[in-house]
Parts: C-alpha cells; structure tokens; sequence
C-alpha cells in the first residue's frame, strides 16, 4: 500500500459515502469532505473504522475561496499525501433552460465543475511529485446526453468530462490517471424524485446501486488501472448503448 | 518550506537538481542551457516551480515561467523574488 490517502468530496452520503467506504476497504487512509450534513458524514466514517478501515470528516464548501487547500492540509497532515482524489461533490436546480434563474446556474457549475478544478489542482502537487496519482470526476450520463430540466447539471457534467480528457494528457507521463465515472440512474437523494417512470427505459430494468459506483471507482483508483486514462466509464444499466 | 537562506548558489543548486529530478541529463546542466537543449517542457517546469515554492516560499505563477528559456533566467528570477 502507497503512503498516502484519499479524499472523496461530498461524502457524507449516496455514492460519495459508498465510494468511501470501498476505498477504506482497499487500504486507503479517507477524508470524508461534507458541507453541511456532518452527521451523515460521521456515520460515513464511524462505519470504516468499524471495519478496521482509518477515516476523518472535512467539512467545507468547496465553493469557498481556500477551502480546497484547507482540506489538503488538514488531511496530509493526518494521513500523507493525497494520492486518491474523487471528485463527487455535486449538486442539481432544476428548471428548463427559459427560466434557470441566474443563481441556479452559477450554483449547479460552481458545486459541480468549479470545485473539481480547485481540488485537481491542488491535489496534482503530491500526486506529480509522488510520480502517482488517481483523480476519478464523477460524471453523469446527463453530461452525455440530453435531459430536459437539467441544461445546468447537463453543462456542469459535460464539463467535468472534457476537464477530465484534458488533465489526464497533461499529466499522464507522470503516472497520475485522471478518470470520469458516468453513473445513470442511481438511487441516492440527489435523484429522489427524477425518473419515477425512467426504469422502463433502463435496458437492465433497474436504477443502478451506490456501490455499483463504487466498485468502478475503486478499480479506477487501484493499480491495476494504470493505463486507463482521460476516459469515461459509463455505468448505467446500458441507458446510452 | 525550509527558513534557509536563499544565495544565488542555493538556488541554482536546488534547481540543477530538480532539473536531474525531472530527467535533464545531468552533464548538461548549467546557466547557460536552455530548457529545449534539456529536453525540459511545460510540465516539468510545473513541478521546478513547485520545488522552488516548497525550498524558498517563492511563487512562480504561469506568467512568470512561460517567457523564460534557459536555467539562468530561472534562477535569477528566484532570487530577485526572494529578495522583494
């Protein structure tokens, strides 16, 4: 195991929480980043210590100027370098595309896009330095293809995909993966409410599990991802074959 | 980042050895060489900065670096920030 740690944003709950759980799982000291529910963020992290696994809670809005180099001190100095980064701190306000108010879609790019590249820039310090490095942008299939409502959320996706190509050639040569996770449907709070009638579309006929997630990121972060690079992993129950 | 003293010699040491660090043949290190003749490229340069940032608390934004072409100019830029 590599002296380092990782950090997963928006953590305290549906996929962030499960992908958590499954790095701890593989070795990874975690740094659970939350911005509001700490409760569910302490849950997150009693449960990997449960398990034998090393976890800590980070609250901060990422939004916030210095909250991202914050957390990276705060969480190197705990556990060493942060070698495993996983950008899934999002959010959705939906409304079609006349009526988006201003704060919607500033709100939705900031959380979704703004802050990844805040983390990623902070976090390829050690990461070039270590000559290893593991960055996985949860994405979304709404990046890929059209979903009337979201022009924000779909905007902020497509975004974190075309970051995720760019970084990854930028930095590939020094051993340092950047990847995107594509999830469909999956039941997490963030989907409460959308898609009730979406499972008849969905050819495995189910929405998908947050550790379904989880166990793409976890492969994308392990070693034996190491030429897997600037792509996206789509994971939707075959939602966009 | 270290409370050292930053001379002209320190700092061309640090960075002749960030330079080998980051693949330059180390014979063919000097003031004078440029960072084509190193093969040296925009990436390496990213992680000398952050080598000169962590040994001399001196911020070398992408501005600053993009107009510089050889190992001299580096180094005399780091001094003269150090100094400011």
């Amino acid at each position: 195991m590599r002296e380092g740690c990782a950090l997963v944003t928006g953590a305290a709950g549906g996929i962030g929480a499960a992908i958590a759980t499954g790095l701890a799982a593989d070795g990874w000291p975690v740094g659970i980043n939350y911005r509001s529910d700490a409760a569910g963020a302490e849950g997150v992290a009693e449960r990997i210590e449960d398990a034998g696994g090393k976890a800590t809670t980070l609250a901060g809005d990422l939004c916030a100027n210095g909250t991202a180099d914050a957390l990276f001190e705060q969480l190197e100095g705990r556990y060493g370098p942060v070698l495993v980064l996983v950008n899934n701190a999002g959010m959705r306000a939906d409304g079609l595309s006349p009526q988006l108010a201003d704060d919607q879609w500033d709100q939705v790019l900031e959380t979704n896009l703004s802050a990844a590249f805040r983390t990623t820039r902070r976090a390829l310090r050690p990461m070039l330095k270590a000559r290893f490095g593991r960055i996985i942008n949860v994405a979304s299939v709404v990046g890929m293809r059209a979903n009337a409502g979201q022009a924000n959320y779909a905007a902020s996706k497509a975004g974190l995909i075309g970051f995720t190509k760019t970084v990854a050639v930028e930095v590939a040569r020094r051993g340092v993966t950047v990847n995107a996770i594509a999830p469909g449907f999956v039941e997490t709070k963030l989907t409460e409410g959308v898609g009730n009638g979406l499972v008849d579309a969905i050819p495995a006929r189910r929405v998908g599990t947050p550790e379904e997630i989880a166990a793409c990121a976890r492969f994308l972060a392990s070693e034996d991802a190491s030429y897997v690079t600037g792509t996206t992993l789509t994971v939707d129950g075959g939602l966009s074959a | 980042m270290t409370t050292e003293q930053v001379t002209t010699d320190r700092v061309e040491q640090v960075i002749f050895d960030g330079l080998a660090e980051v693949g330059a043949e180390r014979d063919a290190i000097n003031r004078d060489a440029s960072f084509e003749d190193l093969d040296v490229d925009s990436l390496d340069l990213v992680e000398i900065a952050q080598i000169i940032e962590d040994e001399f608390g001196v911020e070398l934004e992408g501005d600053a670096v993009a107009d510089l072409t050889n190992v001299g100019q580096v180094i005399d830029l780091v001094v003269a920030r150090s100094q400011s």
